[in-house]
C-alpha cells in the first residue's frame, strides 16, 4: 500500500469516533433503524452492458452477435454464464455465495435509450419521464417509512448529488477530501449569515461537522510519519484517490460502520461505443476495487450487508461497426454482500434468439429491477410490501419474491 | 429594491468589478453579446490544427524513441511537458476571457452554449484539442443563428471524437465493403445522431423515433476528423438517401453539404425552438421558468429562424426576466470568476500565473466544488438546479477556496467596503452583522464570498 493510500485509510478509519470539535456540531441524534442491516446501492452509470459483463457463453448465439466481443475469456459462473475476466478478483467473493447476479433486467425505460432519462428513472424510481421525475428518488422516499430513520441514516458518497437520496427526508452528502480551515469564530458567523436560507444552512452545518471529524483525523495523523511529507501534493493526491471507486467505498464503510444504513455512490465509463474489450476495462477495475474495498473495509459489518449494482439499460446484444455496443433495453443487476444468497444468476433468461430480443435488438426485459430494489428493501428493513408498491415505486407490482436476501 | 444594474450583473454576467463601466440599460447589455468579441482578442489559443500537429509531433517522438532513438527522448519529454501546460493555459484562457473581457452577458452566453454542446475529452488528442472548441465553434457563432452554431459544434473534431462519429461507417460502404474482404469490419454508430437529437435540438420529448436517429446515423457517416478539422470521406458513407423525420435527405454521391441541410432543418424545428430558448431561461432566470416568457422567445426563435440576438434581445426586454435575484445559484465556474473578479486581482498577475499555480489555483478547486470543466457527467452537461451544487461538499470546497484566495488577493481590503461594493443592495442584515464580528479581514471576505448574497443569483 503507498503511502498517501495508507494516509487516506487511517483518516476514514479515524472517521466518526471523534465528538466533532465543530462549534456548529448540532449533536445528531443516533438512532439505529429496527433492524441492523446496511442497504448500498451503487450507480453504474452509462449502461453496463450485460452480456459481457455475465455473458451468457452456453448461447451459441452469442458468437454469431460478437464475434470479435465474444473472444474475451470469461470465467465460468455455473456452466451458462461466465463472469467477465476484469472482475475476477471477485471470483472467491461468488464462490462464498457473496455475490450474485440478476440478468434481463431494467426500469420501465423504453426505447428511446437516453441515458440521461434512463438513469432519471432508475433513481427516481418511477414509471415515466415527466417534469418532477427528478424532485425525489427512490432511497428517500423509503427513508420516510421508517420512522426511526435519522439525518445520518443515510448517506451519498462523492461529489455528485444522487437522485436516488434526493427528497423531502433530509440525508448527507460527501466527498471524502473535503476539509475547511475556518477559525471557529468565522464558523459560528457562516451559521448565522446562512441562518436564513435553508438549503445553505443544511448544507453548511453538515460541511461543518464533517470537516471537523476531517480535520481531527488529520491532525491525528500530522504527528505521524507522514508529517514532512508535502502538504499540497499529499492533499492532491488524496483528492485524487477519494474520487475513485475504491476511495468512495472505504468512506462509505466508515460511515455504515456508525449509525448510517444506506449508501449510495456511483461509478461511471460503461457507455462502451467503441473497442469494448479495452473500454469495459477501467470501469470494471473500479467495480472490482469498490466491492473487494466494501467487504474489506466493513469487517463483520458486511454480513449484514446487501449492495446492489444497477444500471439504466443494458446494451444492443449485436456488437457495433466500432466493436463496441450501442444502448439497448435489458440489462444485469450485480447483488453482494453477506446478506446475499450469492452463487446464483437470477432472473428469467429470455433467450437469444432473435424473436426473443426486444425490438429485435436489444435483450428482453423480463422482470423490472425495481422488484429486486424492492424486495431487497422488504426483507432487509421490514417495509410493508403495500407501502413499497404506492410510495417507493409507485404503480409497480412486486410479483413473487425471488429470496436473495439471507 | 434590487437595481437593474446589480441584476444585470448578477443575472446576466459575472458579478461587479471594479474599473468595469456599469450596465445602464438593456441595449449596454445586449450589446455586450453582439459586439465583437472581446476576450479572444486577448485570449487565443492555438487552432485545431496546430493541436493536431502537436499529437502528430509526439507520437513521431515516441515512435522514435520506442525505435531507441537517443535524441527523441528529450524531445519526447517537451513534447509532454508543453501539451500539459497546455491543459493548463486553456484552463487560464477560459478564466481570463470571462473575467476580463468587459462583456460578462456574452460571456455567460459561451458557457451556457459550451455546456448545451459539451464536450468531454477522452483521448490525448481530444485532451489536447479541447481549448479549440470554445474558441472555433461556440465563440464565433454566440451573435449567429443557432443553425449556425449547431452545424459548427455537431461538426468540431472534438464533438465527433467525442460522440464516436468517427468510428462510424456506412454499412455498405465502399470502405464496408473493402474491410469486409479484409475481415475488419466496422460499421454504424448511432452516438452523435442521437445526442443531436435528443441534446443539442429536438430535445428528448422531441418528435423523432428510434428509426430516425438510426437514418441520421447513417446520414452522418462519412464525416471524420482531418489533419486540420472535419472531414468528409464520400468511401466511409452510406449509399442512397436518408427519410429522417418525414424528409429525404443525400443520395449518391454523399455530400457534406446534405449533412448541413439536415442539421440546419434541425435548428428549425419548432421542438427545437422550444427545448433550446427553455434551456436559456432556465439557466439564465429560474429553473421554473415563466411560461409566457418561454413562449414569446420560442416565437421570436421562430420568427427570425434562430436568430440568436434576436432571442436574447426578446429575453432582455421581457418583465419576466427582471424577477428579484435568487431563483439560482451560481455554479462553480461562476463563482470562482465572479470571486476573482470582486477581489479585483490584475491581469499581469493572473497571466503571470505559473501551469503549478492554475492547476491548484483553478482546475482541482473547480473540480473540488464539483465541476471540473473538462469532465462534465456526460454529453447533456452540467445541472441546472441550486440543490446540485449547494451541497455539503460544495460549501466546503466554495469556502476552502474563498478562504485561500482572500487570504492571496485581499490585501488590506476592509470586508464592509468589499460587501458594499460586490453586493450592493443584495447584503443581508446578517451579513453586515457578522462582518462586523469577524476577528480578520481575510475571513471577513471569506464569509462575503461564501454568503447566500453572492452564491445565488
Amino acid at each position: 500500500m503507498d503511502r498517501s493510500r495508507r494516509k487516506f485509510m487511517a483518516q476514514t478509519l479515524a472517521l466518526g469516533c471523534s465528538a466533532a470539535a465543530s462549534p456548529l456540531v448540532t449533536p445528531v441524534t443516533f438512532a439505529s433503524v429496527p433492524t441492523d442491516n446496511r442497504l448500498v446501492v451503487i450507480v453504474l452509470r452509462g449502461a453496463m452492458d450485460a452480456l459481457d459483463v455475465v455473458a451468457p457463453v452456453g448461447d451459441p448465439m452469442l458468437a454469431k452477435y460478437r464475434p470479435n466481443l465474444s473472444k474475451t475469456k470469461h470465467l465460468d459462473l455455473d456452466g451458462f454464464f461466465g463472469l467477465h475476466p476484469e472482475l475476477g478478483e471477485l471470483m472467491p467473493m461468488w464462490k462464498a455465495g457473496e455475490m450474485g447476479f440478476v440478468q434481463a433486467v431494467s426500469t420501465p425505460y423504453r426505447d428511446k435509450r437516453s441515458h440521461f432519462d434512463g438513469q432519471d428513472l432508475l433513481e427516481a424510481g418511477v414509471v415515466e419521464v415527466s417534469s418532477d421525475v427528478r424532485d425525489s428518488g427512490w432511497m428517500n422516499r423509503m427513508l420516510d417509512l421508517i420512522p426511526e430513520a435519522k439525518k445520518d441514516t443515510a448517506f451519498s458518497v462523492g461529489r455528485e448529488n444522487m437522485l436516488l437520496l434526493r427528497g423531502a427526508f433530509p440525508t448527507t452528502s460527501w466527498a471524502p477530501e473535503g476539509r475547511v480551515d475556518l477559525s471557529p469564530q468565522a464558523q459560528l458567523l457562516l451559521d448565522k449569515i446562512y441562518s436564513k436560507d435553508p438549503l445553505f444552512a443544511q448544507a453548511g452545518r453538515t460541511a461543518m461537522t464533517l470537516a471537523a471529524e476531517l480535520n481531527t483525523a488529520q491532525m491525528a495523523m500530522s504527528e505521524d510519519d507522514d508529517a514532512g511529507m508535502n502538504d499540497m501534493v499529499n492533499q492532491m493526491k488524496e483528492a485524487a484517490n477519494a474520487q475513485k471507486a475504491g476511495g468512495l467505498a472505504a468512506f462509505a464503510a466508515a460511515r455504515l460502520k456508525e449509525d448510517t444504513r444506506f449508501a449510495t455512490f456511483s461509478i461511471g465509463g460503461w457507455d462502451t461505443h467503441q473497442r469494448q474489450q479495452r473500454s469495459i476495462r477501467n470501469a470494471s477495475r473500479e467495480l472490482q476495487s469498490a466491492l473487494l474495498t466494501l467487504k474489506a473495509e466493513l469487517g463483520s459489518i458486511w454480513d449484514k450487508t446487501c449492495v446492489l449494482c444497477m444500471t439504466e439499460f443494458g446494451r444492443t446484444v449485436r456488437e457495433n461497426g466500432s466493436q463496441g455496443t450501442d444502448h439497448g433495453t435489458g440489462g444485469a443487476m450485480i447483488l453482494a454482500g453477506g446478506a446475499v444468497k450469492g452463487r446464483k444468476v437470477y432472473g428469467k433468461w429470455p433467450g437469444l434468439d432473435e424473436a426473443d430480443l426486444y425490438a429485435r435488438r436489444d435483450l428482453m426485459p423480463t422482470a423490472d429491477l425495481r422488484q429486486y430494489a424492492g424486495w431487497a428493501v422488504h426483507d432487509l428493513f421490514g417495509l410493508a410490501k403495500a407501502d413499497l408498491e404506492r410510495d417507493v415505486f409507485p404503480n409497480l407490482d412486486l410479483g413473487d419474491n425471488p429470496k436473495f436476501i439471507r | 429594491m434590487q437595481s437593474f444594474a446589480t441584476k444585470a450583473a448578477f443575472r446576466f454576467g459575472y458579478g461587479f468589478a471594479e474599473g468595469e463601466a456599469e450596465v445602464s440599460d438593456v441595449e449596454m447589455l445586449l450589446a455586450q453579446a453582439t459586439d465583437a468579441d472581446a476576450g479572444i482578442a486577448t485570449y487565443r489559443g492555438p487552432s485545431f490544427g496546430e493541436r493536431a500537429q502537436m499529437m502528430r509531433t509526439y507520437l513521431e517522438y515516441k515512435r522514435a524513441a520506442k525505435k531507441g532513438d537517443a535524441e527523441a527522448k528529450p524531445l519526447l519529454r517537451a513534447s509532454n511537458k508543453e501539451r500539459n501546460a497546455l491543459r493548463a493555459v486553456d484552463m487560464q484562457r477560459v478564466f481570463g476571457r470571462a473575467m476580463y473581457s468587459g462583456q460578462g452577458f456574452r460571456e455567460r452566453l459561451v458557457f451556457f452554449w459550451a455546456d448545451h454542446f459539451t464536450v468531454v475529452p477522452k483521448s490525448r488528442l481530444e485532451q489536447t484539442a479541447w481549448g479549440s472548441y470554445q474558441e472555433e465553434a461556440i465563440r464565433p457563432n454566440v451573435n449567429r443563428s443557432f443553425g449556425d452554431m449547431l452545424v459548427a459544434a455537431a461538426t468540431h473534431p472534438s464533438m465527433l471524437l467525442f460522440l464516436d462519429q468517427v468510428r462510424s461507417i456506412g454499412p455498405n460502404s465502399v470502405a464496408a465493403k473493402n474491410n469486409k474482404k479484409k475481415r475488419k469490419v466496422k460499421g454504424l454508430n448511432e452516438n452523435l445522431a442521437r445526442e443531436v437529437m435528443e441534446l443539442h435540438t429536438l430535445g428528448v420529448g422531441g418528435a423523432y423515433s428510434q428509426t430516425d436517429v438510426r437514418q441520421a446515423a447513417e446520414l452522418l457517416t462519412g464525416l471524420v476528423v482531418g489533419p486540420d478539422g472535419a472531414n468528409f470521406l464520400p468511401r466511409w458513407a452510406e449509399p442512397g438517401s436518408e427519410a429522417i423525420l418525414g424528409k429525404q435527405y443525400g443520395g449518391n454521391p454523399a455530400r457534406l453539404d446534405d449533412i448541413e441541410g439536415f442539421l440546419r432543418d434541425l435548428a428549425l424545428h419548432p421542438d427545437t425552438a422550444k427545448h433550446v430558448v427553455t434551456k436559456l431561461v432556465v439557466h439564465f432566470i429560474s429553473d421554473d421558468p415563466d411560461p409566457a416568457l418561454v413562449d414569446e422567445l420560442t416565437r421570436v426563435y421562430r420568427n427570425t429562424d434562430g436568430d440568436l440576438p434576436s432571442v436574447y434581445g426578446a429575453m432582455l426586454d421581457h418583465p419576466a426576466s427582471w424577477v428579484d435575484l435568487g431563483q439560482k445559484a451560481r455554479q462553480p465556474f461562476e463563482f470562482m470568476v465572479a470571486s476573482l473578479r470582486a477581489l479585483g486581482i490584475s491581469r499581469a498577475d493572473f497571466d503571470a500565473f505559473s501551469t503549478g499555480q492554475l492547476r491548484r489555483g483553478l482546475t482541482l478547486p473547480l473540480a473540488s466544488m464539483g465541476q471540473p470543466l473538462r469532465s462534465a457527467p456526460g454529453p447533456n452537461g452540467w445541472p441546472e438546479e441550486a440543490e446540485a451544487w449547494i451541497t455539503a461538499q460544495g460549501i466546503a470546497s466554495r469556502l476552502q477556496w474563498a478562504l485561500a484566495v482572500s487570504r492571496q488577493l485581499g490585501g488590506d481590503r476592509d470586508p464592509r467596503e468589499f460587501v458594499d461594493a460586490n453586493l450592493r443592495e443584495l447584503a443581508g442584515e446578517s451579513l453586515k452583522f457578522a462582518l462586523a464580528g469577524a476577528e480578520q479581514r481575510e475571513e471577513g471576505l471569506t464569509l462575503v464570498l461564501a454568503s447566500p448574497e453572492f452564491n445565488r443569483r
